[in-house]
């Protein structure tokens, strides 16, 4: 009925173009097709953290954080070739937290891998998380990339078996932050051996991607952003020509680099966790510190909370984060620099200067 | 003084734009005097109004303006100003639940007010317009509003009427071909920039601290709105001001609830529709579906599915039905459906991307009714209906 004006048209289309080249669905097309067949995107949800109050009541704002996630992950236009499930489904382990937070997860479309976080392990040592996703560590290959899921978040045996009258106890002193009855996560002599194995057989060329719930780097030892043996799962990644490792358990973005390996983490959907304070011990590890997400809005629940898509292209992961009431960060691989890099603030001058005052 | 004074100019401008009006008469309280301080006292709790460098007020823009906003004949069948769905009479509003335009078609959404609109950081419920210059040039065209199908037919008239032709001559002096759809917008937007209006019960006691000026109840109203209900959070109130919106867009599950299932078809053919050329004010306003996506439409994040901008609470008592799609027909059932946490209906299925602001907050009844009775305290006395014994008076 009605013929629009041929110039009105013409400029809501320009600028409807430039819109779209810089957002989400339509973007992934061109990113992920745009030149080889290696390159594809895959999605990535990480600690959500469900927590059980009693009978089948949980506590509302977990639950909303992951089913928000997952509503629009199966948004992604094209599909995303997987998912993965970064750890930390549940808050203390416990049956009712696993089924409910796998309930939730059961919407997602596609494929899903899961890795274990503290929070799902600690109660019954996985038994339970194993009947319902798998194997606590295991490796597969997709479009020529090798991707191997560890449970980094294992520590010593005396710990694990030996101090804890309960199971529930020692689940909650996992859980406790800063705590002297704590105990470093590892991967551990088993998992190493499995690797250095499962390795062997990839082609050096190969682009390898290891998911693990904690850092596989040294950060903060109190809050567990650390792993003990890190080092030494650094080392049999080594010989790899490109080596990304990309982990929950930090609820904030991360990105480092390491010799050969690239890391980045990946954002909580349940709460952010500030910066912790880093001691330097080992200072080149140091992570970039995350300057949009320093200060949450606490009356806006999913305040510095998100998901991400990861493209992976050339066997190089790039982090798209949907971060809600904040904007939309990428973080790149940047190839003459070779190291992630935030897209907006990886200088040190375009950084926003951290609020000291409230 | 907490609250700052207007330039000269833009108090002229409302005394020019109150002449005006008087040709259709304003609800008025009987004793306001348009001559006295009223008007001064009427912008009392509002900040400056922004007046961008590159359109200034003046009396003769306004007056121009006037006229534009209500001119029928800027319409395919020639009812339709922007007055028919912005009334004076309604405070600037059309009191329908969506807007009806040429020959009766409706569209999709509410018709919000224009009274304080020029506050507004950005435009409509989804905000795809930066300001009123770029506003005002989208309801002629649209095709379940004024139906045109360019702006040739307005600048045909502007260019040939008599009136039209010294006005724009004298305002920007342009005639001809020189004569544009932005001089047009410019003029309206002057207008609209002087229909601001403060002064509630609220004003009165939070700015002035006249302590009597609200009712016990709306003071209570007033606690739980910065308080337990959480309303403050987005319908801001600061220091010596008050807009009551963050300018930011929420998803608090309107019309979005009903339409859950679609939604993965729904994203998916709106950006197709949109890379195509697909224009988001004619999508959005012809398609009850894609009009609930919300902000989403303008800035295709996923983020922002269901999402509206926050609207002010000013005058709200003269503003129903309520929220974008003027779904809800009271002030109660509002303050329900945030009671509620984001549901109209207590069974009603929360929809998947509802914003982190919006929980269940137990509330009790009476306490929503001092909520409601609070929105009442924000209506500018210029436009307040006098109770029936003010009347009597
Ligand atoms: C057919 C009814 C109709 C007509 C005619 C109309 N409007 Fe509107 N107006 C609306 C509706 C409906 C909206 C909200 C649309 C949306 O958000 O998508 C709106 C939104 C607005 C807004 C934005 C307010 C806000 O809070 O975001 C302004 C300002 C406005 N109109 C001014 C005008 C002017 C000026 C004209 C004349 C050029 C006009 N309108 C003509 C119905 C109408
Ligand atoms: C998370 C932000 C947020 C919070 C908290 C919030 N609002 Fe709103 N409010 C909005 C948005 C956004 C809309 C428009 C929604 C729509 O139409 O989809 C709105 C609409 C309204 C309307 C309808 C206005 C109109 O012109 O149609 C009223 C009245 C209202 N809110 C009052 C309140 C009260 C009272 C509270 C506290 C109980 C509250 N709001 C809390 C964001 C919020
Ligand atoms: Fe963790």
């Amino acid at each position: 009925m009605n013929t629009m004006n041929n110039s009105r048209r013409n400029f809501i289309k320009t600028a409807g173009t430039l819109a779209i080249g810089s957002t989400l669905p339509i973007s992934l097309v061109e990113l992920a097709f745009a030149e080889g067949s290696q390159n594809f995107t895959f999605a990535y949800i990480s600690d959500a953290h469900i927590q059980h109050i009693k009978d089948n009541r949980f506590v509302r704002n977990w639950d909303r954080g992951l089913i928000r996630a997952v509503a629009e992950t199966n948004l992604l236009t094209p599909k995303p070739d997987f998912v993965m499930f970064g750890g930390d489904l549940a808050q203390l382990g416990s049956k009712p937290e696993l089924d409910h937070g796998a309930q939730i997860l059961s919407a997602l479309h596609g494929n899903v891998h899961y890795v274990m976080g503290e929070h799902d392990y600690y109660l019954d040592l996985g038994e339970y998380w194993e009947k319902l996703f798998g194997p606590q560590y295991y490796s597969f290959g997709h479009k020529g990339v090798h991707f191997v899921v560890l449970n980094s978040i294992k520590t010593y045996d005396d710990w694990t078996f030996k101090r804890w009258p309960t199971a529930e106890q020692r689940m909650q002193e996992m859980a406790i932050l800063d705590n002297p009855n704590g105990s470093p996560f590892m991967v551990g002599e088993e998992q190493r051996l499995w690797l250095k194995n499962d390795l062997d057989k990839v082609n050096k060329d190969t682009p390898v991607v290891v998911f693990s719930h904690s850092p596989l780097q040294k950060i903060y030892k109190g809050w567990n952003f650390w792993t003990d043996d890190a080092d030494q799962v650094q080392a049999l990644l080594k010989p790899f020509k490109k080596v990304s490792v990309i982990y929950g358990h930090v609820h904030q973005i991360q990105y480092n680099q390491i010799g050969n390996i690239s890391f980045n983490s990946v954002m909580a959907t349940a709460w952010p966790w500030p910066y912790p304070q880093s001691y330097a011990q080992a200072e080149q590890y140091l992570p970039k510190l995350t300057v949009p997400m320093n200060r949450a809005d606490p009356f806006f629940d999913r305040d510095a909370t998100g998901w991400q898509f990861i493209n992976l292209a050339n066997g190089n992961a790039d982090l798209n984060f949907t971060l809600y009431n904040n904007t939309s960060r990428v973080v790149r691989y940047n190839e003459k620099q070779k190291r992630p890099e935030d897209v907006v603030y990886q200088d040190e001058k375009a950084r926003i200067v951290p609020q000291t005052h409230y | 003084m907490r609250y700052v004074l207007l330039p000269t100019l833009v108090l002229i401008a409302l005394f020019i734009f109150y002449k005006e009006a008087n040709t259709n008469p304003l609800p008025e309280p009987a004793t306001a005097n348009p001559q006295s301080v009223t008007e001064e006292n009427n912008l009392l709790g509002l900040p400056p109004v922004p007046i961008p460098a590159n359109n200034p007020q003046t009396p003769a823009k306004i007056e121009l303006g006037n006229k534009l906003f209500h001119d029928k004949r800027f319409s395919v069948d020639g009812t339709v100003s922007c007055a028919k769905c912005h009334n004076e009479s309604h405070a600037f509003t059309d009191g329908l639940p969506v807007a009806v335009g040429h020959h009766g078609l409706t569209g999709t959404r509410n018709a919000p007010t224009v009274l304080n609109a020029a506050f507004n950081q950005t435009q409509f419920w989804d905000g795809r317009e930066p300001d009123l210059e770029g506003q005002s040039k989208q309801p002629p065209v649209n095709p379940v509003e004024g139906g045109l199908a360019n702006h040739e037919p307005i600048l045909e008239i502007t260019r040939t009427d008599p009136y039209y032709q010294t006005a724009f001559q004298s305002v920007f002096g342009v005639n001809g071909k020189e004569l544009t759809i932005d001089h047009v917008s410019k003029a309206i937007a002057s207008f609209e920039r002087t229909l601001v209006s403060g002064n509630s019960a609220f004003d009165r006691y939070y700015f002035k601290g006249q302590t009597n000026a609200m009712t016990a109840a709306q003071v209570r109203g007033f606690q739980l709105f910065i308080g337990q209900g959480r309303c403050v959070s987005c319908h801001t109130i600061e220091q010596d001001h008050a807009l009551f919106s963050d300018s930011r867009f929420h998803n608090i599950g309107i019309g979005i609830n009903q339409i859950q299932q679609d939604i993965p078809r729904l994203t998916k053919a709106f950006l197709e529709a949109k890379n195509k050329g697909g224009e988001v004010d004619v999508m959005v306003l012809t398609d009850k579906k894609s009009s609930e996506l919300g902000r989403f439409a303008v800035t295709n994040e996923l983020s922002q599915i269901g999402a509206f901008k926050t609207p002010t609470l000013r005058n709200v008592e003269l503003t129903a039905p309520y929220m974008h799609d003027g779904s809800l027909k009271t002030l109660k059932e509002v303050m329900v459906h945030y009671n509620n946490g984001g549901v109209s209906k207590a069974d009603e299925q929360v929809n998947d991307f509802l914003s982190g602001g919006i929980r269940p907050l137990n509330l009790t009844d009476p306490q929503l009714d001092d909520l409601v009775a609070f929105m009442k305290a924000l209506t500018s006395s210029k436009y307040a209906v006098p109770t029936p014994t003010q009347a009597a008076n």
